[in-house]
C-alpha cells in the first residue's frame, strides 16, 4: 500500500460529555478515492470538520506527507491543500461561474481591479481538466445550473488551487442518476489526477462504483476498513449497523 | 450512458468555441435573453417614454430644456442617497436612516461655515463626510455586533438623526447658506464649451473602457461582444450624451450637478463590479454562509456598505441643502429615505440582496423625480403625488417580480 498522504492517529473530540469521536485512524492516499461511512451520528462530519478547522481534535495526530501537522482554522487546512466540497456546497446564486470559483481569492490587476480575464481562463481551464463540459457558459450565474452542475462547479472550485486532499460530503445527495454518474465521473477523474479523494456517501451503490477503499465509522469509531475490490456491500452494511466497537458507551473506566 | 456522451459533446463545443460569435448571434442571443425575462433596464426606458409622453399631453411645459434642467437638479440629491442604497440592498439589507443622516450632514456642514466655526467649504464638507460615515460606522457596528436586523437599528436611527436635526437647527428654524461655492454645487451650471468638453470626455471614456475590454478579451483568446455592438452602444451613448448636453445649453447649461452624478456612476459602478470590495458585496447578499467559508470577513464588508451608504447620504444632503440655499428643520424630512428606497427599487435592484446596479439608482430617482416634477407643474397636491409615486413603485416591483418568475421558468435565475 503507497504512502498515505494524509493520515490520522487516534483522533477524539468530544463535545462536553459527548464522545464524538474516539480514537478514530484515517487515512487518505494520492490517487485513491476513500469512502468515509456511517450511519447518522457515525461521527463522518466531526471528523471532516475537525480537518477542515472548524474545531480542532481533543486528542491524535495529523500527518499530512509524512510530517506532523496541526489544523487550528480553515486557513491552515486549505495552506496544506485540503478543501471540502460541503454537501450545501457554499456557492452564491448570483454570481457566475468564475466569480464563484475565485470568491475570497480574486486575482487583481493593477492596484485594485479584479483581473477578470485570467480568472475566467483559469476557470476555463480547470473545468476543462475535469472534463467539465455541460456548462454552456462560464459567465452564467450558478443560479441557472442544474445540480450536478452546481456539485461540478463546486469541485472545481476546491480543486483550483493546488489542493492535494479533497473532501466531499454527500456529492451525490440531491441529485438524479444522469447527475449522479456526471458526479461519480468527475470524483473518478479528480483520483486519476493525482489527488487524494474522501467522499462521505449514504449510498453504498454509489461508493462501490467509485471507491477505492472504505472506512465505516460506528458511533464514533473506526470499526473496519475495506478494500472495495475485496468486500461486499453486504459485509459494509453489516458493519455500519453492527461493527465491533472497541469502546462501549457506558464504560466509566474509559473517560480517562 | 447516451445521456452522458451527448451532453458532453455539445457542453464542450460550447466551451472550445469562446471566442467567435456573430452580430447576429449576438442580437439573436440578447432577443432571447429578453424574451426568457432577462429584460435589464428595459422596462424602466420604456416606463419613462410614457410618464414623458403622459405629462408632456397634459402640460406642454413638460419636455422643455428649462424643465430637463430642473429636473437633473431635482433628482440629484435623491439619486446621489439612491446610490447608496443599492449597495445596502444588495448585501440583502436595509438602511431607512439615510434620509435623517442626509439631514444632519446639510445642518452640521451649515454650521460649520458659520460662526463660531467659519470653516471654510473644503474643510466643511469632508468634515461632515467624515462624521456621517462614523454614523454608518456605529449603526453597522451595532448590528454585526448584537446580529440584530438592519431595519431595526436603522429605524432607530432614523428617529435620532430626526431629533438631532431638530436640536442643532433650534426650534422652528431656518438657516441660510452663505457660502457661495456650496450654493454653487447645485446652482451652477456649465458654460457653454465647458458642457461639450464635458460631452466629449464622457463618450471617450465610454468608448475607450469598451473597447478595451473587448480587445483584452479577444487577445486571451475569451469571447466576447462583436465590435459592431460596441460600436452600436457607444453611438447610443454619444447620442444619449450629446443629445442632453444640447437640450441644457438651450436653456442654462449643463448643470454641475449633471457632472457631479455622472462622476459618482462611473466610481460606484466600477467599485461594484471591478472590485473585490463590490464582488463581496454581491456574495454576501447572494449567499453570506458562503461567503464567510470563502473567508470573506462578512461583517466588515457589512460594515463598510452601511459607512458607504451614509456617505453617500451625506453627499445626498449637502446637494440638497445646495439647493435649498439653506437648512430647516424639515432637512432629510419628506419620507426621503422611502424615495430614495423607492428610487433604487424601481430602478430594477433587489430588496432581498444581491441583485442589481448603480445606475438602477439613477434610472429609478429620474422616475420618482419625473413623476413629482410633473404633478408639480401641474399643480397637484402633495397627497396627490404620495398616492401616484407610491403606484409607480408597485408596478416596478410587479415588473420586476414578473420578469423574475419568467427568468426562473427558462432556468436563468
Amino acid at each position: 500500500m503507497p504512502e498515505p498522504i494524509l493520515e490520522l492517529k487516534g483522533v477524539s473530540k468530544n463535545f462536553g460529555a459527548v464522545r464524538a469521536l474516539y480514537k478514530v485512524d484515517f487515512a487518505a492516499t494520492s490517487g485513491e478515492v476513500m469512502a468515509l461511512v456511517g450511519d447518522n451520528g457515525a461521527g463522518k462530519s466531526t471528523l471532516i470538520k475537525g480537518l477542515a478547522g472548524i474545531y480542532p481534535f481533543n486528542e491524535g495526530e495529523i500527518y499530512f506527507d509524512g510530517a506532523r501537522v496541526t489544523i487550528h482554522g480553515p486557513r491552515d487546512a486549505t495552506d496544506l491543500g485540503i478543501e471540502i466540497v460541503y454537501q450545501d456546497l457554499a456557492l452564491a446564486d448570483n454570481l457566475d461561474v468564475v466569480a464563484n470559483m475565485f470568491l475570497g481569492r480574486e486575482q487583481i490587476k493593477t492596484p485594485m481591479r479584479l483581473d477578470e480575464s485570467s480568472m475566467e481562463l483559469a476557470a476555463i481551464e480547470t473545468l476543462r481538466s475535469l472534463a467539465v463540459t455541460t456548462l454552456r457558459s462560464v459567465r452564467q450565474p450558478v443560479a441557472g445550473l442544474s445540480g450536478g452542475q452546481r456539485q461540478s462547479v463546486a469541485v472545481a472550485k476546491a480543486v483550483m488551487w493546488n489542493s492535494r486532499v479533497v473532501i466531499l460530503d454527500e456529492p451525490t445527495a440531491a441529485l438524479g442518476v444522469a447527475q449522479t454518474r456526471q458526479v461519480l465521473d468527475l470524483v473518478r477523474r479528480l483520483a486519476d489526477k493525482g489527488l487524494a479523494v474522501v467522499i462521505i456517501s449514504h449510498n453504498l451503490h454509489d461508493i462501490f462504483e467509485v471507491a477505492d477503499r472504505i472506512t465505516v465509522l460506528r458511533l464514533g469509531q473506526r470499526v473496519a476498513e475495506y478494500e472495495t475490490k475485496k468486500t461486499t456491500q453486504q459485509e459494509v452494511v453489516h458493519a455500519i449497523t453492527a461493527g465491533t466497537l472497541e469502546y462501549v458507551p457506558g464504560m466509566a473506566d474509559d473517560i480517562s | 450512458m447516451s445521456v452522458n456522451e451527448s451532453t458532453e459533446v455539445s457542453g464542450s463545443a460550447v466551451l472550445v468555441e469562446q471566442q467567435s460569435l456573430s452580430p447576429r448571434e449576438y442580437v439573436g442571443q440578447y432577443a432571447r435573453r429578453v424574451r426568457s425575462g432577462d429584460i435589464g433596464s428595459l422596462p424602466i426606458i420604456i416606463g419613462l417614454i410614457i410618464i414623458a409622453i403622459i405629462f408632456q399631453s397634459l402640460n406642454q411645459n413638460y419636455l422643455t430644456p428649462r424643465n430637463f434642467v430642473n429636473l437633473i437638479v431635482q433628482m440629484a440629491g435623491l439619486a446621489t442617497i439612491a446610490i447608496g442604497v443599492v449597495f445596502v440592498l444588495l448585501m440583502g439589507e436595509i438602511d431607512l436612516s439615510i434620509g435623517y443622516v442626509s439631514g444632519v450632514a446639510g445642518v452640521i456642514m451649515t454650521l460649520m461655515l458659520l460662526p463660531p466655526f467659519s470653516f471654510p467649504w473644503f474643510v466643511a464638507i469632508p468634515i461632515t463626510l467624515l462624521l456621517v460615515a462614523l454614523i454608518g460606522l456605529v449603526q453597522s457596528s451595532i448590528i454585526t455586533s448584537f446580529g440584530l436586523p438592519s431595519f431595526i437599528v436603522t429605524l432607530a436611527g432614523l428617529l435620532v438623526w430626526n431629533g438631532v436635526v431638530l436640536i442643532l437647527v433650534g426650534a422652528g428654524g431656518t438657516i441660510i447658506i452663505q457660502d457661495r461655492t456650496v450654493i454653487a454645487i447645485a446652482n451652477s451650471f456649465l458654460p457653454g464649451i465647458w458642457g461639450w468638453v464635458f460631452a466629449v470626455v464622457v463618450v471617450a471614456l465610454f468608448a475607450f473602457v469598451s473597447i478595451m475590454q473587448v480587445r483584452n478579451r479577444r487577445k486571451v483568446g475569451l469571447s466576447a461582444t462583436p465590435m459592431p455592438i460596441v460600436f452600436l452602444q457607444i453611438l447610443i451613448v454619444a447620442l444619449l450624451v450629446i443629445g442632453g448636453v444640447y437640450v441644457c445649453d438651450q436653456d442654462r447649461g449643463v448643470p454641475f450637478v449633471g457632472v457631479l452624478l455622472t462622476f459618482f456612476l462611473v466610481t460606484f459602478t466600477f467599485v461594484a463590479t471591478s472590485t473585490r470590495f463590490g464582488r463581496y458585496i454581491y456574495a454576501v447578499g447572494g449567499n453570506a454562509e458562503a461567503a464567510r467559508r470563502a473567508g470573506i470577513a462578512v461583517n466588515r464588508i457589512r460594515i463598510y456598505g452601511f459607512m458607504l451608504s451614509s456617505f453617500m447620504a451625506g453627499c445626498g444632503g449637502i446637494i440638497l441643502a445646495s439647493r435649498l440655499r439653506s437648512v430647516s428643520t424639515d432637512a432629510g424630512g419628506g419620507a426621503l429615505e422611502l424615495s430614495a428606497i423607492s428610487a433604487a427599487v424601481i430602478g430594477g435592484t433587489s430588496l432581498f440582496g444581491g441583485s442589481g446596479r448603480v445606475v438602477s439608482a439613477l434610472l429609478g430617482a429620474l422616475v420618482v423625480a419625473s413623476v413629482e416634477n410633473g404633478m408639480g407643474l401641474l399643480g397637484l397636491s402633495a397627497g396627490i403625488k404620495f398616492v401616484v409615486t407610491g403606484f409607480v413603485l408597485v408596478l416596478a416591483v410587479l415588473v420586476d417580480a414578473l420578469a423574475r418568475r419568467s427568468r426562473r421558468s427558462s432556468g436563468i435565475a
